[in-house]
């Protein structure tokens, strides 16, 4: 959907004439008063459930969590997904062009924020008809997202589900994305972030960016389990397990893993939006305009919350999450949280844990018969 | 203690309009029975993946925390009214907890097994722990890691300076007020700060 009224962002610059890619799910219904809107964390889309016609692998990105008789069940509810300004499928990013210079923006796409994700997501739903939101959910730098949500349009918002993520960025957790951004932009091929004009792409920059992230989505002992102290050439049956005594090729299935993804990672992924998404989870701190005080900073959510975090999850650890649950019980409003013991880190948010799939079920499900009852 | 007459004999503790906190909140029924019959409002906090889903399946509040980690979510005074109802026989830092609770709440409302109820007494004259449908279990093989009389935890509400409001025994949700100590399968303290 084209935008051609200039956003305001809270940089203080502006963007005008932006696209926003979105997919929806399910059925508005009459009252349109069962739209779920799903924000998404770095990596991810617009796509968030279902498959592409005669596309394989194309399952959206949340398909444990969104579908027909799924946990966010779209036979009951309207789901948008949205993919965020600055992000490289399909919403204007910085490999488009600037109406203001008529040249790609690449490095000179401007900053933007989780609240300026949020008031790009709102114009979305004026187009819509939407006005109120029965849930907003996102895990993650989605997550954050969804508790903006709460903040910025306390009154568009009945529910936020809040999963796997914190209240702002712990400097160790500003540290792994840093050492991520260092990768790119010290990468040859990314000219200053205008490398689409050299007809080069970064990726050497960007492997390495995947490879750090994706250590710290797992946990150590998922990894260990996964792929222990197992080598390559044993793996592929090539020999009798005996090191390769080399100091450059693979030897450890972790190490063959990690490169995979990474190779992967750098195919499809735009350097400058990896910059910019993960700067806007740097930024995200609603209680800094409260002098760090996040129980004030709540005090304008009126929503009911779930929050989920997950035990192994040390990117975005539990105590985290607790954080927001003090704030909101400090302001009295209604919430559950759900603490799931999964082994799999950061990533079990994306992954099928029946404890975790059946706590969001069973909050849809009271949503959805809030909802009955209201009709 | 999922009886409903004990669940209402309790409910009954608790005064219209309170916000509660119920610890070791179960399957949500106490809160969801309070909200509906007494217009509460509140908080259940439960460590059990089962029992949380069941609060959440309910649409009771429900936060997911380990009792024995403390209550450092919660404010001094934030409660009206906090509930441990059959929650403190599995608590490792009971003493804490009681401190907790009358820190958390205006009233704290606890109930546990009894285990001065004469069919104990008579199962340990005669020489073996009591297995009984209030305490169920095995002594090998029991979540009860505390047991306790009403006559101990009175002890030790005074011990902590804590103002008793009420104390009695509960059978079958009949208050018992004479010797509960000896008569009542269930302990049950008010208390204030």
């Amino acid at each position: 959907m084209h935008f051609a009224a200039a956003l305001p962002l809270q940089s203080g610059a502006s963007i005008r004439d932006y696209d926003l890619s979105f997919e929806t799910y399910g059925q508005l219904n009459a009252a349109r008063s069962n739209a779920v809107l799903v924000c998404h964390a770095l990596n991810a889309s617009h796509h968030v459930a279902g498959v592409y016609a005669g596309q394989d692998k194309s399952e959206g990105w949340w398909d444990t969590m969104i579908g027909p008789g799924k946990p966010v069940d779209t036979d009951r509810f309207f789901v948008i997904g949205v993919n965020n300004l600055g992000s490289c499928f399909g919403s204007t990013g910085p490999m488009h062009i600037n109406p203001d210079t008529g040249l790609v923006y690449g490095a000179d796409f401007p900053v933007v924020t989780v609240e300026d994700w949020v008031d790009a997501q709102a114009r979305l739903l004026d187009a819509l008809g939407i006005e109120t939101l029965a849930a907003v959910m996102g895990g993650s730098l989605g997550g954050m997202q969804a508790l903006g949500w709460a903040l910025q349009y306390p009154q568009r918002v009945r529910h936020a589900v809040i999963v796997a993520s914190a209240p702002n960025l712990t400097a160790e957790n500003i540290a792994f994305n840093e050492v991520a951004r260092r990768a790119i932009v010290t990468d040859p091929d990314f000219h200053g972030g205008h490398f689409y004009a050299q007809g080069v792409v970064p990726k050497r920059g960007l492997r390495i960016a995947r490879m750090i992230g994706h250590i710290t989505y797992l946990s150590d002992d998922v990894m260990n389990e996964k792929f222990g102290r197992q080598l390559r050439h044993a793996v592929l049956g090539a020999g009798a397990g005996d090191y390769k005594y080399s100091t450059q090729d693979v030897e450890f299935q972790i190490e063959s893993y990690l490169r995979y993804q990474g190779d992967k990672f750098a195919e499809y992924f735009d350097a400058n939006t990896y910059l910019l998404i993960t700067r806007a989870l740097d930024y995200f701190d609603p209680a800094r305009a409260f002098g760090g005080d996040l129980s004030r900073a709540l005090a304008r959510a009126t929503a009911k919350f779930l929050l989920v975090s997950f035990c192994t999850d040390w990117r975005f650890a539990p105590a985290r999450s607790r954080e927001i649950v003090k704030a909101l019980l400090d302001n009295r409003r209604d919430l559950s949280y759900a603490e799931i013991d999964a082994p799999h880190g950061h990533d079990a948010f994306l992954l099928d844990d029946p404890r975790y799939l059946g706590v969001v079920r069973s909050y849809f499900d009271s949503i959805s018969r809030e909802l009955e009852g209201a009709a | 203690m999922s009886d409903a007459l004990t669940m209402e004999a309790l409910a009954r503790l608790v005064p219209v309009g309170s916000r509660v906190l119920d610890l070791g909140c179960g399957d949500g029924a106490m809160l969801d029975h309070l909200q509906r019959t007494r217009g509460c409002t509140g908080y259940g906090i439960e460590i059990d993946d089962a029992n949380v889903l069941a609060c959440v399946q309910r649409g009771v509040n429900v936060i997911q925390l380990n009792l024995d980690e403390g209550l450092a979510l919660f404010g001094d005074q934030s409660f009206d009214v906090v509930l441990q109802i059959d929650t403190l026989q599995h608590l490792r830092n009971a003493e804490t907890m009681l401190r907790e609770t009358a820190r958390v709440g205006r009233i704290g409302i606890v109930a546990f097994p009894n285990f001065a109820h004469w069919p104990n007494r008579l199962s340990v004259l005669l020489g073996r722990m009591p297995v009984t449908r209030r305490l169920p279990y095995q002594w090998y093989d029991t979540p009860n890691i505390r047991v306790g009389t009403l006559a101990d935890f009175d002890a030790l509400a005074r011990k902590n300076e804590l103002l008793i409001k009420d104390a009695f025994g509960l059978e079958q949700g009949r208050a018992l007020r004479w010797m509960p100590n000896a008569r009542a399968s269930t302990a049950v303290f008010v208390f204030t700060r």
